[in-house]
């Protein structure tokens, strides 16, 4: 049972309070956009064992989306930040990097 | 390969069994394999299985990180059965199925397959009307399957809350050939078959990296040095898209936690399946007397095969509504494992953007009942280039837009 | 035999009597037994039967980890299988069945198995069985299944409730024994809140039994001093029989609190489960002791030593009356020299340690007790009860060198620490060769979301065993809880421990096989795990066969999986195992410790959610009155909407026909506050919807309403409803009734995440409005005759909305339908739902207005041809399927979903596409029927070109009418094609325009 704290209202809550919402920082392609782009950006998935970055909603509270950095083996979470951002704050990766020596963020596109 | 037998039992008995020899082989990896098949669980074994005895390639070698069975194959709540709506998922599930019946005999290894029958509740006018299209679909599919009224259900399951008030049994899609078997039984058994055709399965030998030439795949590095091969066949479930990874492909995949539990054991007192999707939860009796009972995934990406409790109370308490009986018993153990879900939910049988490398994945939470259907199919697959049992199962499809979905019949894990 | 003792037991009332039976016979005990040790006082020393050999069985532990003494508990509503005798307290009028036999404990027909188990090794059962094939089913299956399972299943509904409980606390210490109540004292010294968790009702755990001076005062009186002093504090809580039950990620542990379990009736809940929340968790879980592997080990009588002494001294209980003690540790000295001073033989203490032991062993010379070292059991002899032991050299085979008559057996293989709780969320453990245990490795800790360990074992569960070792890493672990949750010892007031001098002892010396080169013969009656009757020899085997890893053995064997999920089993196999593959013990590892410690009840999960909790009831204002009114109640979501109304004597069908009948000829009320409401405003609300709505929703004029139809990012659509352009800046968007909160969050999803900076707010007022439909060519009339002004077409078209006062209230009405009716949908506040809806009925009544229901609603739409969701969608389909072409913006540069329809296979020509359908006889086409193609594909299933998406009978039309999506089917009208049916046959349909009623739509204008 995780707990998460949202960087909206400031509450550090049960993740029953939340709704998990996949990978962040995904780029849109829209009606112009190539197949392959729109596949990538649809359906294919970093899924990676370890760092994660990803959305959640604090659905049952303020209602709003953010993003949350998240070990998925040991879930440990470096951090939350608000969603209105395409890509994590520094202070964040640096944290991260501080954690894990050796982990470097992959493209996020 | 000594034949088992109540006869070699009773033979064995009278030299305190000093006369077993091992189950399967334990060799050391050979320099080049034709097929080298990564993952011995249950869908890699049966790969390897019938890549020998279909297609008569017997130089493979199965890699396991760790020991064999050791995944989502011995981790599951063991229900086989094929209603499923749509025509390509059905074909697969129904080949997986009939294998099953004689898969005991097949193997010469008892893997307790019993068409117990399964039992899918319909708890909505919605629910019902999905599963009279599911039973129309089956019935045109060669699956046989039935849409039963509440009074056969009682029949049936009589420790069902038929009358329930909060959504009482309108019915159910009744598919009376699907059951269960032993988990465990189907890898040992395809392993020591497989070992019998010579074909290396190799424990404790963890991939570390693909290797490729000019876009053709050419071997993999392992903990227990570097092998050769011409053809590879991914299969580790929640651990393809790191895999993939090797590769230099990504794959529409995601890793969860999907959670089970059994109570302790009990006298007989419940004898099919039943799944109850709108309430979220199974349940089926073990031939231990374990109650083996699971519901849905967790929401989240999940390494660690451990889950949040709040998702084993809400399949509990589904569970103690739908079955009011089982409010007295104890839960005995609970256990998580790592499924891997597709942007469709269907499984992924496919090639890849890699030559020569071939990957089974994305069976989410419900590959134990496929198993010896996708070995089947996905040995076609990689033996001769192509299968109808594999046909619509490509990743192409997330491109293309032609999905697999069978979220109309299938509301939760299974 | 056993027996009562005149004297002692710490923790009976000898002045109250209780009456319990025991498989319907009468046996009385004291207040504060266990029915464990009453039913040692009472002589009844056979409690069950094993679970493959039927073998007879009795008690071997005192504690949560006994594996034999599982009976049925109570009767009716009260039933419950498997509840162990030694964790069950006793109160008046227990009534208790023994498990696992037929036809009595006694004779039982399933003991045959014991007499033929060679012929049933490890896994025989994989190896046999294959044929005939059906016989698996039909005969092996159904044998095995009777004679598996133990307890009887419940059968009555539950008569208890449950119920669950938050708590929060800095540091939990879990245990109550003498290590959790110096932690609990250590950590709350420092500042810390405490909670502390004890399993059984007492508290002290072992200490007040194994004895040794603190300080000043002697174990138990130091423990009963530390349970007052904490349960004085304010920062401490104190909670006995609550078992914690399991460790889970970010320092969640469930507690499970037994509240009635040992006085029925008491008011209240039975159990409680806990959801604690800890910042630091102390697992003082204490250790349990080894079995040692003999032949005989399970016979009645044969017990460990630790669970002698328990029952001796708590509760004055003998096992017997000459109890050979045989060990290879030092602390199996203390049940010898307990047994002695109450006056109770010793015949010998069997040491297997050639140098035997120090100086607890010197106290049983000098208490005149025989003690043989290098010493063990060769087998025991007897069948329902010990009788005998033959003795042997531990270094031989197991020739016999003496028997020696006795009535139990006091064993001890070593502890092992109760490392559970530490493990449930990734704790790690390392081996400790020289107390041949696995201890949990502080430096590999579970770890929080923050990254840091917040499990601290702590005395004998993090492998301490020495009084004052014990005590000092106690006192130590709730310092450093205490310090991790921010409370420093210095800050606080902790007090200076007290002197402990421990007794020298000599050292464990692992005996995983009894004698050590015991022959086949021996190793298979040496049992591991007593209740799934796994011996030596079939971990042996498991290995032979390459059943190599822990896992493997494990479920080769099943080992480890019975109801006390391998607490005495799990180390002496893994050390079989190991030997038997020559490797060290660490290197094969071990199994994953998984939640719960011990079995927690199914209805403590489930909690009060059960009957009408369940789940939460969504009613709308009118909700009572279509109870009271007699509706077939639907459920749709969480709400339950009206199916239909039926009078005296009608059927569901006729209802629905009359229903019908009724509003296309006059007028009828329709309760339709459950589709989704959802406020769309701002600056860019206009914007926003375009992007929403495949089609254009910004053109939309104040006053004007607009259908409009929502897709996923993948194309697919997934809800529609009518837009309302209530101002320049504002849209009122319905969805469907399940799809309210939804397509809320869909668009909250939207804007927050991708458009943030497009100034739109969204609101779901769903709730906040009733809406009630009144439809049909006399609802003007109804709705004037109640003050609503200008309803005529030329000043209110059809998809317009006005404001009006309709009986009074003011009322927002838009003008729409879904039945091609005229149709006018008033919504009004909710609290004024029911007042408007009795005055419509009032309105109406010279009319013959009645309510109608959803199944009318559906067959209405039909005759009209406007999809439903859900039913012409599943997911799987796209609005360019269903027609609706026409609603989908050419114009639009981008919507959600449009790139995902131009993806090949959405373009695809050979699609199947909406029709209408009509079976050349009249009837009614079956529900989800497929229509047929030519042959059978390469999996050879018949080929379908077309399935049924909708089908019921109209009244209207007299005839079934049905919609579906068929192949190339709006080039296909007229065309008759072959559905499938369940039965086999076929049905023929022609394909027709889907509008199957007023395809001009005159009726809904007027």
């Amino acid at each position: 049972m995780l707990i998460l704290t949202c960087p909206c209202c400031g509450v550090s809550a049960e993740e029953t309070e939340f709704h998990c919402g996949g990978e962040a920082h995904l780029k849109r392609f829209g009606p112009d956009s190539s197949d392959s782009d729109f596949e990538t950006y649809l359906f294919q998935r970093q899924n990676p064992r370890g760092v994660h970055f990803e959305r959640w909603r604090h659905v049952n509270g303020c209602g709003k989306w953010f993003h949350a950095a998240r070990c998925t083996q040991t879930l440990e979470i470096f951090g939350t930040y608000p969603a209105q951002t395409t890509e994590p704050p520094q202070a964040l990766r640096d944290r991260i990097a501080e954690k894990r020596p050796g982990w470097t963020q992959e493209s996020v596109s | 390969m000594k034949r088992y037998s109540a006869f070699a039992i009773a033979r064995e008995a009278l030299r305190h069994h000093s006369g077993w020899d091992r189950a399967w082989a334990a060799p050391a990896p050979k320099k080049r394999y034709d097929v080298i098949i990564v993952g011995a669980g249950g869908h890699g074994l049966a790969t390897a299985y019938y890549l020998g005895k279909n297609h008569g390639i017997t130089n493979v070698a199965v890699l396991e990180k760790g020991w064999l069975g050791g995944g989502n194959t011995g981790r599951n709540t063991t229900i086989i059965r094929s209603n499923y709506l749509q025509d390509s998922s059905s074909a697969i599930y129904e080949k997986a199925r009939s294998l099953y019946e004689t898969l005991s005999q097949d193997l010469n290894y008892n893997v307790m397959f019993s068409p117990r029958g399964v039992m899918m509740l319909a708890q909505t006018e919605h629910e019902k009307r999905g599963y009279l299209r599911t039973a129309h679909a089956n019935a045109l599919q060669g699956v046989e399957t039935e849409f039963v009224g509440p009074d056969r259900v009682r029949q049936l399951c009589p420790i069902i809350n038929i009358d329930g008030p909060r959504y009482p049994v309108l019915g159910a899609l009744w598919q009376p050939r699907g059951g269960t078997a032993r988990h465990d039984a189907v890898a040992w058994g395809y392993a020591r078959a497989c070992s019998a055709m010579g074909i290396d399965i190799i424990q404790q030998c963890e991939v570390t990296g693909v290797r490729s030439e000019g876009g053709k795949v050419t071997g993999v590095e392992t903990s227990k040095g570097a092998i050769d091969c011409a053809k590879l066949g991914m299969v580790v479930a929640g651990h393809s898209g790191v895999l993939a990874e090797m590769a230099g492909f990504r794959l529409p995949i995601e890793s969860v936690a999907l959670q089970a539990l059994v109570s302790e054991p009990i006298k007989p007192c419940m004898d099919v399946v039943v799944m109850a999707n709108t309430v979220h939860g199974y349940m089926s009796q073990s031939d231990k007397g374990e109650m083996v009972i699971g519901g849905g995934a967790d929401g989240y990406n999940n390494y660690t095969q451990r889950g949040s409790f709040h998702h084993i109370e809400e399949t509990v308490r589904a569970l103690v509504e739908t079955f009011p009986m089982i409010s007295r018993l104890k839960m005995l153990r609970q256990w998580g494992g790592i499924v891997d879900m597709t942007g469709d939910r269907s499984p992924i049988l496919s090639r890849t953007p890699l030559d020569g490398c071939f990957i089974n994945c994305g069976w989410g939470t419900g590959g134990f009942k496929a198993i010896p259907g996708s070995g089947w199919g996905f040995a076609e697959l990689m033996a001769t280039g192509a299968s109808p049992l594999t046909a619509e199962f490509g990743l192409e499809r997330f491109r293309e837009g032609r999905f697999v979905d069978e979220s109309v019949a299938a509301g939760v894990a299974h | 035999m056993s027996t009562r003792l005149a004297k002692g037991g710490r923790l009976i009332d000898r002045s109250k009597r209780l009456d319990f039976t025991f498989n319907g016979k009468q046996f009385s005990g004291q207040a504060g037994d266990t029915l464990a040790s009453a039913l040692l006082a009472n002589n009844q020393t056979l409690l069950g039967r094993s679970f493959k050999y039927h073998r007879p069985r009795g008690l071997i532990a005192s504690g949560s980890e006994e594996p034999n003494a599982l009976v049925g508990l109570g009767a009716g509503g009260s039933f419950e299988p498997n509840q162990r005798a030694t964790t069950q307290e006793l109160f008046s009028g227990l009534s208790a069945q023994s498990q696992n036999h037929w036809p009595s404990l006694d004779f039982d027909i399933g003991a045959v198995n014991a007499r033929v188990s060679q012929f049933f090794p490890a896994g025989f059962y994989y190896k046999t069985f294959q044929w005939p094939r059906a016989f698996w089913k039909h005969l092996y299956e159904p044998i095995i299944r009777q004679s598996a399972g133990l307890g009887r299943a419940p059968t009555a509904r539950d008569a208890d409730r449950y119920e669950h409980f938050y708590a929060f606390t800095d540091v939990l210490v879990i245990g109550g024994g003498i290590a959790g109540l110096t932690a609990a004292r250590a950590a709350a010294d420092s500042g810390a809140e405490v909670l502390v968790l004890e399993q059984s009702a007492d508290w002290g755990g072992r200490a007040p039994v194994d004895g040794g001076q603190i300080g000043d005062l002697e174990a138990e009186a130091h423990c009963a001093a530390l349970v007052a002093d904490l349960a004085a504090r304010p920062n401490v809580r104190m909670r006995n029989r609550m078992m914690g039950a399991g460790v889970y990620d970010h320092g969640y542990v469930l507690g499970y609190e037994r509240l009635s379990d040992h006085a029925p009736g008491t008011p209240g809940p039975r159990h409680r489960l806990w959801r604690i929340r800890a910042a630091q968790i102390i697992t003082a879980t204490g250790a349990i002791e080894r079995p040692i592997s003999f032949a005989g080990n399970d016979v009645p009588g044969v017990m460990l030593a630790s669970a002698i002494r328990d029952y001796v001294v708590n509760w004055a209980v003998s096992p017997g009356d000459r109890t050979l003690v045989v060990t290879n540790n030092d602390d199996a000295y203390r049940s010898a020299l307990t047994l002695h001073s109450a006056g109770l033989a010793v015949p010998a203490i069997l040491d297997a340690r050639p140098g035997g032991g120090g100086a607890l062993a010197a106290q049983a010379r000098a208490a005149g007790i025989r003690v043989e070292t290098g010493r063990g059991i060769a087998r025991v002899l007897g069948g329902k009860r010990v009788t005998a032991v033959a003795i042997c050299a531990q270094a031989g085979e197991g020739a016999v060198l003496e028997t020696i008559p006795c009535d139990a057996v006091a064993m001890s293989g070593g502890w092992s620490p109760v490392v559970h709780l530490w493990s449930h969320c990734g704790g790690k453990l390392t081996w400790d060769e020289a107390q041949a245990m696995f201890r949990p490795d502080a430096d590999r800790a579970a770890t929080g979301a923050d990254g840091l360990p917040f499990v601290i074992a702590a005395g004998a569960a993090d492998g301490e065993f020495g009084l004052a070792a014990l005590v000092a890493n106690a006192h130590q672990a709730g310092l450093q809880a205490a310090e991790r949750c921010g409370h420093s010892a210095r800050s606080g007031r902790a007090q200076p421990l007290p002197e402990i001098v421990d007794l020298p002892e000599a050292p464990i010396e692992p005996v995983w096989m009894m004698p050590q080169g015991a022959g086949s013969g021996l190793r298979a009656k040496a049992f591991l795990d007593y209740q799934n009757d796994v011996k030596v020899s079939d971990v042996q085997l498991a290995a032979q066969e390459g059943f190599e890893s822990v896992e493997h053995a494990k479920r080769y064997t099943t080992l480890g999986m019975a109801t006390d999920q391998g607490k005495l089993s799990n180390i002496n196999g893994l050390a079989v195992l190991a030997g038997s593959l020559n490797a060290p013990i660490p290197a094969v590892g071990t199994t994953t410790f998984r939640p719960p410690y011990t079995p927690i009840s199914m209805g403590a999960i489930a909690g009060e959610a059960r009957g009408d909790l369940f789940q939460p009831l969504r009613r709308t204002p009118m909700h009572d009155w279509h109870q009271a009114n007699g509706a077939q109640w639907e459920p749709v979501g969480h709400w339950r909407r009206p199916y239909c109304y039926p009078q005296d004597g009608e059927s569901h069908a006729e209802a629905v026909a009359r229903e019908i009948t009724q509003v296309r000829g006059g007028v009828g009320l329709l309760d339709a506050s459950t589709l989704g409401k959802i406020v769309v405003k701002g600056p860019d609300a206009g914007r926003f919807l375009d992007m929403l709505y495949t089609n254009m929703m910004s053109s939309l004029k104040p006053g004007k309403c607009r259908y409009g139809l929502m897709c996923s990012e993948n194309g697919f659509l997934i809800d529609d409803g009518v837009v309302a352009r209530w101002d320049d800046d504002t849209f009122l968007c319905h969805t469907t009734t399940g799809g309210a909160e939804r397509i809320h969050a869909h668009m909250e999803e939207w804007l927050q995440t991708e458009w943030w900076d497009w100034q739109v707010y969204t609101a779901n007022v769903t709730e906040h409005y009733a809406q009630i439909a009144v439809v049909g060519p006399k609802a003007r009339e109804v709705i004037e005759s109640l003050g609503a002004e200008g309803m005529e077409s030329q000043t209110f078209p059809f998809m317009a909305w006005a404001d009006r006062e309709v009986a009074g209230i003011k009322a927002r009405i838009y003008r729409i339908s879904f039945s091609g009716e005229l149709s006018y949908e008033i919504a009004v506040p909710a609290s004024q739902g029911q007042a408007l809806w009795d005055r419509l009925l009032e309105a109406g009544a010279p009319l013959g207005m009645m309510p109608y229901g959803t199944e009318a609603l559906h067959v209405m739409r039909a005759e009209k041809g406007f999809i439903m969701i859900g039913d012409e969608t599943d997911g799987t389909v796209i609005p360019q399927d269903l027609g609706l072409d026409w609603a989908i913006s050419k114009k639009k540069t981008d919507y959600l979903g449009k790139r995902a329809q131009a993806r090949s296979h959405m373009t695809d020509p050979n699609r199947w596409k909406l029709v209408g359908l009509e079976t050349l006889d009249g009837s009614v086409l079956p529900e989800g029927a497929y229509a047929l193609g030519a042959g059978v594909n390469a999996n050879g299933q018949a080929v379908t070109i077309g399935r049924v998406t909708s089908t019921y009978h109209s009244p209207t039309l007299g005839r079934g009418i049905a919609m579906g999506l068929v192949l190339n089917g709006p080039d296909r009208q007229g065309e008759v094609i072959e559905f499938g049916q369940l039965d086999g046959g076929r049905v023929s349909a022609r394909i027709v325009d889907p509008v199957f009623f007023d395809k001009d739509g005159e009726k809904q204008n007027v």
